[in-house]
């Protein structure tokens, strides 16, 4: 069943938030998400905002540990329950995820929104057929008939440009090459049109020329279906190549947002900036990489102030004492920083 | 795919001729003189070699063998060196009995096994879990010759409610699906079921818990999978695994219960190999160790083709 949106929702949803001026699929407001483990508590996520309209591809980046995947995950409420905490309200096409029973969740993952995943070959169930695999989502989802399911599974092969589609449909997981079945993972994924997409760095595990094909490919079918795609990833050469938007986090929180122009070409916060400074490219053959000093601090007790100041070069004492708040450097374009007034000093 | 059956089937051959050389030149190896069950001590040295040559004592080992193959071909294991009858019916009846026991102990044993690696499995780290792998520990741990005297202390000499001894009433040896009959195999089926119920408990716990870490169990949640079908999906990944443990564990159970047919004199191949290895009786033996050793060679045939059958991976190899 689609979810209709009240007109409470739509209110809610036409917030003057919205990066956007287009209606917003998905809503993300002050999300914490917090790990129990014996004798201490992982603070992953600590307060992320995010939005996204509808056909819009919004790229999280960040380096490991920066809770991009937590963020993703918890869009669909993957992580495991005893030991995470959430809070904070997640809406998705006017839902409230958070406060859905374990029923709904499961009606909504995998029909209006669905993930594809790093490893491709690890996501599959290695002991099914590909093909029956696809079909088993599609009878969950639209309750039709095995025969029917496998039938889309082929449209969905053909869809995602996998050469001898029929026969690869009969495929055990371990036949199929990395890149084979990450267009299978992502027909998977596709299998019940849904409306948001969520990629977990889909082109890491990948060789270099078919990381490239992946992601074309993504970006064809997000035009072409009219998805809206947020997709995790650490390297800004794919968030410039597929996104429209960019949110960089680190240690848990957002730390700059805006269009891709706006982060890659004018980046603001510190933390971006020394990003790309420590991006290896031709003009730099021969001289030594400047890499970001340091490394993040531990989540079980993050420092009271800007989580970054320690690393730095332009902390003062303000940033060791208080979290800065995303401020507006310019249009479609958020960062959060005490310093960006000072941004030419560096 | 039809190629690795046919390969599996045809590996059977070589894998039975070497059991029953090995069979056959074990007991030829072990010390004693299988004279001394047929003939007395003082007996003249005529009438011993009148027996050997009677029982092809006297010739070549590996002309013995050869004999020995070409008649266990056609059904025939010789004559008991003890009481002269045939070596084959007494295997066969013997190990009809063998069986419901092995069969009634792992239905015990697997279901209890299988029931509880899974709980535990899938709450891994709880106290059912740690409940569970205690009382599985205990399983494998605990002596089960001991554990089937404390069980006939404590239910047939105490209270008196199921008989500690044979297969059935009287001493008859037929069997039938009846209270009468059921009521003697209670005890040793139980005794036997705890040692396979610890191996298949900690084997699929241990299975379960490593297939749900997994990163396509998400996947399968992910795509709204409800958790009674993301259950189908582990057992069909534990399943192989559990499957060879259990088929295994069945081998052990028909060959391994010697000492619990001893403990509760249970008339099958245990209780017939203890009796013919103190009468040295080698044709009973040679015969029984070579038909549950084929057994087992059949038990692992069937696993692995089964195994073949669920696990796609396994046909490439």
């Amino acid at each position: 069943m689609m979810p209709i949106a009240t007109p409470e929702t739509l209110a809610e949803d036409e917030a003057p938030v919205a990066a956007t001026g287009a209606e917003s699929l998905v809503e993300v407001r002050d999300l914490k998400v917090h790990f129990r483990t014996p004798g201490r508590q992982v603070q992953a996520v600590n307060g992320v905002d995010l939005s996204l309209a509808r056909g819009e591809v919004l790229t999280i980046l960040g380096e490991s540990g920066s809770g991009k995947s937590v963020t993703l995950r918890s869009l669909m409420r993957l992580l495991p329950e005893q030991r995470t905490l959430l809070s904070g309200r997640v809406r998705v096409a006017g839902e409230d995820i958070l406060a859905m029973s374990r029923g709904e969740l499961s009606r909504y993952r995998g029909s209006i929104a669905s993930m594809i995943f790093q490893e491709p070959m690890l996501a599959f169930d290695p002991v099914f057929r590909i093909g029956d695999q696809i079909a088993e989502t599609v009878r969950r989802h639209e309750g039709v008939s095995h025969a029917e399911g496998l039938a889309r599974a082929l449209e969905l092969f053909e869809l995602v440009r996998i050469p001898s589609a029929k026969r690869r449909l009969s495929n055990y997981p371990h036949e199929l090459s990395g890149g084979m079945s990450q267009r299978a993972m992502i027909a998977l994924a596709l299998s019940c049109r849904p409306r948001l997409l969520l990629a977990d760095e889909p082109t890491t595990a990948l060789d270099a020329t078919v990381q490239i094909q992946i992601l074309l490919l993504l970006r064809d079918l997000q035009r072409e279906l009219g998805m809206s795609v947020i997709f995790v990833t650490h390297d800004m050469g794919v968030a410039n190549e597929i996104s429209d938007r960019i949110a960089v986090m680190y240690a848990g929180r957002v730390v700059e947002t805006g269009t891709v122009d706006a982060v890659i070409g004018r980046p603001r916060h510190p933390y971006t900036l020394g990003l790309m400074q420590s991006r290896a490219s031709g003009e730099l053959r021969g001289r030594r990489l400047s890499a970001i000093p340091g490394s993040p601090p531990d989540m079980a007790s993050p420092p009271p102030g800007c989580a970054f100041a320690a690393r730095c070069p332009r902390a003062v004492e303000a940033c060791r004492e208080a979290v800065p708040e995303l401020r507006s450097p310019g249009e479609q374009h958020l960062a959060a920083c005490f310093r960006l007034d000072n941004a030419e000093d560096r | 795919m039809n190629n690795y059956f046919l390969k599996r089937i045809l590996y059977v051959i070589p894998i039975t001729l070497a059991v029953s050389f090995f069979c056959f030149s074990l007991v030829h190896l072990s010390p004693g003189d299988p004279m001394d069950a047929v003939v007395s001590p003082d007996a003249p040295s005529e009438v011993v070699a009148m027996v050997q040559s009677a029982y092809g004592f006297d010739r070549p080992l590996p002309e013995q063998f050869a004999l020995w193959v070409s008649r266990a071909v056609q059904g025939d294991l010789g004559l008991s060196a003890a009481n002269g009858r045939a070596v084959t019916s007494e295997v066969f009846s013997a190990l009809k009995n063998t069986l419901i026991l092995a069969i009634a102990a792992s239905m015990i044993g697997f279901t209890m096994g299988c029931t509880f690696g899974t709980l535990a499995g899938y709450f891994q780290g709880s106290w059912l879990d740690r409940l569970v792998t205690g009382f599985a520990v205990g399983g494998v741990s605990i002596p089960h010759y001991w554990l089937g005297m404390l069980l006939v202390i404590i239910f047939s000499v105490e209270l008196r409610w199921i008989p500690s001894s044979g297969a059935g009433p009287g001493s008859s040896s037929d069997w039938a699906f009846e209270w009468a009959y059921l009521r003697h195999l209670i005890l040793p089926a139980v005794t036997l079921s705890v040692i396979p119920m610890g191996v298949v408990t900690r084997t699929v716990r241990a299975m379960v818990a490593d297939i749900l870490a997994h990163e396509f169990v998400e996947a399968l949640r992910a795509k709204g999978l409800a958790e009674r079908r993301v259950f189908l999906h582990v057992v069909k990944n534990v399943a192989p695994t559990a499957l060879a443990v259990m088929g295994l564990q069945l081998g052990y159970l028909l060959g391994g219960s010697i000492l619990v047919e001893t403990v509760f004199s249970w008339p099958g191949t245990g209780l017939l190999l203890n009796n013919a290895i103190f009468q040295r009786d080698l044709p009973i033996l040679q015969g029984t160790i070579l038909v549950l050793a084929l057994f087992f060679v059949a038990l692992n045939l069937i696993v692995d083709l089964a195994q073949a059958r669920l696990d796609p991976r396994i046909q490439r190899g």
